[in-house]
């Protein structure tokens, strides 16, 4: 089977990606002061090899074994992350949170990133076990309890980007199996009401837009009273809610809006990291020589900001070239989702690609300045061993669904009903 | 698996399709805009980032006396600055070295300002670092990552004390300083000339500072010259050749009375050359040269004694005896008298003028004189007399015209204007129409009343009177140009009467007692009336009278009698006109040991005689005496 069924794109784009991300990750430790992140890529490197290997034995899980071990696995990360709570410890990047957990003072990982592989495959299980797609909020209840979990979890270390990536999985899983938009919207409400709420008039006209949906769509009365008494509730909490913020995370909002409002602390990462990108102009100032990173102006240029590393060193064709080979593999993926022989792996692939979408979205809109620093890893160009142990595993259990469905000669009965 | 239908499936992933394109596309759209069209703007702001100019300072110019003997020279010292990222930073850093850098708060605020008036550049610290600091900073550097040590000369004035007065000192710009642009060229931290020859020539002397750019990181450390900026060399400064001769102005420091204020100048009459000039008690420039130590500065700057002032330039004192030279002057140009005139009275120690009675030094009187014998003896009835002859509005109008009225112009910064009335408006406007009587034309007549004159003005006045044309240029330390030439005006025979009355002076009137022998000196002696203590002495000679050479003058505070100075001022000469071997060194200078000849100035006797003379400083600010 090796070789023969492999999806070679899929493969293709990781590799590639896999390469530059450790590239990137050696100039990143290239300061003209010598950091500790000098030789970090070697570390990488390793991370790399043994997540390969996990890739490797995940490919020859059978679906039906994930399937039927799904609900261990998931209860496991939930334990694992409750353990976290009340035994993490900071580290690295992620000092400032309790997201390690530790035996012995050796910290084995983050139990945030299985969480994360964890609830796409329970997700998975969940969805494809229903015939129908869930039609009414009271339908949505299931499934969001089972993404809520570990999403409050991880939320409340408090690691506000790896919870949000939860939400990506969960709404990509959703309307993969077809829920309606407008319930979707339902569901993200009391979320928009929370973002809202900071400005009484924005809130105010989206209050008037969900009654009038509510009453378009008609949900049962209990539901549609619910959503409306909820998006209420998160207008009024608000404010106490933002209170109730660590001041860093309320600073990292802050100068989100505005990074010019204390550009030598808060707004100092956002500012240093779009200079880093802004004067790489089109072609970058070269492999290794980004003056920003090499003089350390650039922060956490190994993690987080790594992509400013990409944008001032290899410039905007620099920057097209790993957006576009992101896109590429979110196109594979969607595209072995779409050829799966069973729900259960096509929701698994979809909810593989929610995670990667949300990260890469979230982390390089962050270098930019188009999202708040919330500080979760890029796909194979961060350093971190959890989250490149992830990422393989959930590409070796996509490259399984292709090399499935490749077998069953499934992809061309698909290709004619869409030209129908 | 109804959800699975694969036209379901289609559909979906068209719709996914689309989403992650538009959001993807918006990414791009962002990067685009940052690193295309704004790329130029955050490409400058990476520069700046790390690149900080760093001035080269250029080696300020020498200062050399005239034979080469260096005044003024540039040493290897240290400088500390300071880069940093925020003022807290900076303040905290500042906080932390304050134990090994001298600091107090009131410096650390100063620092602080200028940081945040350009917090890019190095903010200098300390400018003249010892060894031990400069290591004891190194080794705090891993914690304090902007400090910058850099090698910066340091001056250094190998003469100290001796040479202040002249060559003056260096410091750095105040912002006020900058602000006004006192200092052309200058910029923050630039080291300027304070006082003296430096001050006065600090534009030759500073040379052009060149600038290189250092590049740093975020915690500004320096990293290393940066390549692609290319360093501005500095252009030193010029080296001065000043006319001092080092030799005699050591032997003025030498010789001058112990303890005593006071101040002597030599100056070429001919070019109008300084060859020496000491101001007592002079201070040591070097301590306080760059570094910053506020103790000691305040103890210069309020001692009794004034250290800082320059008493050659700077000190007002009444003209005295040697003023009887001035009117005489006059009274000759104006065809007055001629040398062999007597006035209508003869000395009886003293003369009426209405109501009241001037005294002569001598209260015998000294008789019937010429205008010869009464320059001789110094006869202040004489020259009372003369001065009514003169009449008090020729005299305003020949004084302005002899120059008392204007500074000598001397190449020295913050010169004093002498004071001297400019009209009889002056008394009209100070006491009132009738307020004042001609008597003030008495004490005018012997150097007493409204007039108060700096040494080195008399020293070019006598100057005039040395020279064998009667001209004489503005007093320079540094030759160059000669600046304002004054005439006395007087004829050859006219000015040849009074070089053989001042011949006579030291000969056989009331210097005697200085006399030298194998040396022709003309001089004369004064006494000013100082209401704050005894007398001051003053002697102003030139030599050797029948061409001369050298004008020599000085003015001793509270020396009871010029005749004493004399002495002083004699010896100076001989050094100078004869060599070290006339006057062997180490020989003291008799003190007192003259008859005290030049007199106490007459005085109206009247009860507020305390008031008549002033001190120096506020000569002229003062009411006068009050003459009714």
């Amino acid at each position: 089977m090796r070789g023969r069924g492999l999806d070679r794109p899929l493969l293709a784009a990781t590799g590639i990606l896999l390469v530059l991300g450790l590239l990137t990750l050696y100039s990143a430790g290239q300061t003209d002061f010598p950091t500790g992140v000098a030789d970090i890529w070697k570390r990488q490197l390793v991370w790399v090899g043994v997540g390969s290997i996990a890739a490797g034995l995940a490919f020859r899980l059978s679906p039906r074994v994930l399937e039927w071990a799904t609900p261990f696995a998931y209860a496991v990360a939930v334990f694992l992350l409750v353990l976290t709570l009340f035994f993490g410890t900071g580290a690295g990047t992620a000092a400032g949170t309790n997201s390690w957990l530790a035996i012995g003072g050796v910290r084995i990982g983050q139990p945030a990133e299985a969480a994360k592989l964890a609830t796409i495959l329970m997700l998975a299980r969940y969805l494809s076990a229903r015939r129908e797609p869930p039609q009414t909020l009271v339908e949505l209840m299931p499934p969001l309890i089972l993404v809520s979990i570990p999403f409050v979890l991880v939320g409340i270390q408090p690691d506000l980007g790896s919870a949000m990536v939860f939400l990506g999985i969960l709404f990509a899983g959703l309307f993969w199996v077809g829920v309606k938009a407008r319930l979707l919207l339902l569901l993200a409400s009391p979320l928009i009401s929370l973002l809202l709420a900071f400005s009484t008039v924005s809130w105010g006209a989206w209050i008037v837009v969900l009654t009038v949906l509510l009453l378009w769509s008609r949900p049962y009365v209990f539901e549609g009273l619910t959503v409306w008494l909820t998006n209420v509730a998160m207008g009024v909490v608000a404010l106490e809610l933002w209170q109730r913020l660590a001041p860093y995370q309320q600073n990292r909002v802050l100068s989100f809006l505005n990074p010019e409002l204390d550009p030598r602390a808060t707004g100092w990462n956002i500012i240093q990291s779009r200079v880093a990108i802004g004067s790489g102009g089109i072609l970058g100032k070269g492999f290794t020589e980004g003056t920003q990173k090499r003089l350390a102006f650039l922060p956490e240029q190994h993690t987080d900001f790594i992509f400013s590393v990409v944008g001032e060193e290899f410039g905007f064709l620099g920057v097209l070239v790993v957006l576009s080979l992101f896109v590429v593999l979110l196109m594979v993926l969607l595209r072995i989702a779409r050829r799966a022989t069973d729900a259960y792996s096509s929701a698994l692939v979809i909810g593989v690609g929610g995670m990667l979408i949300t990260h890469v979205l979230v982390n390089v809109g962050m270098t930019v300045g188009l999202m708040p620093i919330v500080g979760i890893p890029l796909p194979f160009f961060s350093y971190g061993g959890s989250f490149m142990l992830t990422c393989l595993i959930a590409i070796g259990l996509s490259l399984r669904v292709a090399w499935g469905s490749r077998l069953s000669g499934y992809a061309d009965v698909s290709g004619e009903w869409r030209r129908t | 698996m109804s959800w699975l239908h694969p036209y379901d499936l289609a559909r979906r992933a068209s719709s996914v399709r689309i989403v992650t394109l538009l959001l993807f596309g918006v990414l791009v759209l962002a990067f685009f805009r940052i690193q295309v069209v704004a790329g130029g703007r955050y490409e400058v702001q990476s520069e700046e980032n790390r690149l900080r100019p760093v001035v080269l300072p250029a080696p300020r110019g020498l200062v050399t006396d005239r034979n080469g003997v260096v005044l003024a020279e540039n040493v290897p010292g240290y400088s500390v600055a300071l880069l940093a990222p925020s003022a807290e930073v900076f303040r905290g850093t500042l906080e932390r070295l304050a134990p090994l850098v001298p600091l107090d708060s009131q410096r650390i605020d100063e620092l602080e300002r200028r940081y945040v008036r350009a917090p890019t550049e190095l903010v200098v610290i300390l400018r003249d670092a010892s060894f031990e600091v400069v290591s004891a900073l190194e080794e705090q550097r891993p914690w304090n990552p902007g400090l910058v040590i850099q090698s910066d000369p340091k001056r250094r004035y190998p003469f100290g004390d001796m040479m202040a007065h002249v060559v003056g000192y260096v410091g750095e710009v105040t912002e006020s300083e900058l602000q006004e642009g006192v200092y052309p060229g200058a910029r923050l931290g630039t080291v300027v000339g304070r006082e003296g020859l430096e001050q006065r020539y600090d534009a030759l002397l500073r040379g052009k500072d060149g600038q290189k750019f250092v590049e740093v990181d975020a915690l500004g450390r320096t990293v290393r010259e940066a390549q692609v900026v290319t360093t501005l060399e500095p252009e030193p400064g010029v080296t001065i050749r000043t006319s001092i001769d080092l030799e005699l102005q050591r032997y003025i420091q030498e010789s001058f009375p112990a303890g005593r204020r006071g101040a002597v100048v030599a100056m070429d009459p001919r070019t109008g050359e300084v060859i020496a000039l000491y101001s007592a008690p002079s201070y040591d420039p070097n301590p306080f040269i760059g570094g910053y130590d506020p103790e000691q500065w305040r103890a210069l700057a309020e001692s009794e004694d004034f250290p800082l002032f320059n008493r050659a330039t700077q000190a007002r004192y009444a003209p005295a005896s040697p003023w009887k030279l001035v009117l005489a002057t006059m009274a000759l140009g104006r065809g007055i008298v001629d040398m062999e005139s007597h006035m209508t009275m003869p000395c009886t120690g003293g003369m009426r003028y209405y109501n009241r009675y001037f005294r002569c030094w001598r209260s015998d009187g000294h008789g019937s004189l010429t205008l010869f014998e009464a320059i001789q003896q110094s006869c202040d009835v004489y020259f009372y007399q003369l001065g009514l002859k003169l009449g008090l509005t020729n005299m305003l109008q020949d004084a302005g015209a002899l120059g008392f009225r204007e500074q000598s112009g001397i190449d020295l910064p913050n010169e004093y204007r002498p004071l001297f009335p400019p009209s009889t408006e002056y008394y009209n406007e100070r006491y009132g129409r009738s307020g004042w009587t001609n008597a003030v034309t008495l004490n005018l007549a012997i150097g007493q009343g409204e007039s108060a004159q700096t040494l080195v003005n008399m020293i070019r006045f006598y100057g005039m009177l040395a020279s064998q044309d009667g001209d004489a240029p503005e007093p320079r330390l540094v030759p160059g140009d000669r600046g304002r030439m004054r005439s006395l005006g007087l004829s050859e025979s006219h000015r040849q009467g009074l070089r053989d009355a001042l011949l006579a002076v030291v000969d056989s009137g009331t210097a005697v007692g200085a006399r030298i022998a194998n040396l022709h000196i003309a001089g004369k002696t004064g006494t000013a009336q100082n209401p704050h203590g005894p007398d001051h002495g003053w002697f102003i000679a030139f030599a050797p009278v029948e061409s001369a050479t050298v004008v020599v003058g000085s003015i001793i505070e509270f020396a009871e009698h010029g005749s004493s100075v004399a002495r002083l001022v004699t010896s100076v000469m001989a050094h100078w006109l004869l060599g070290p071997e006339a006057v062997p060194e180490g020989t003291p200078v008799p003190w007192l040991d003259i008859l005290p000849d030049s007199a106490p100035e007459p005085v109206p006797i009247l009860p507020d005689t305390a008031l008549l003379n002033q001190r120096p400083d506020q000569a002229g600010t003062r009411a006068g005496p009050r003459t009714r």
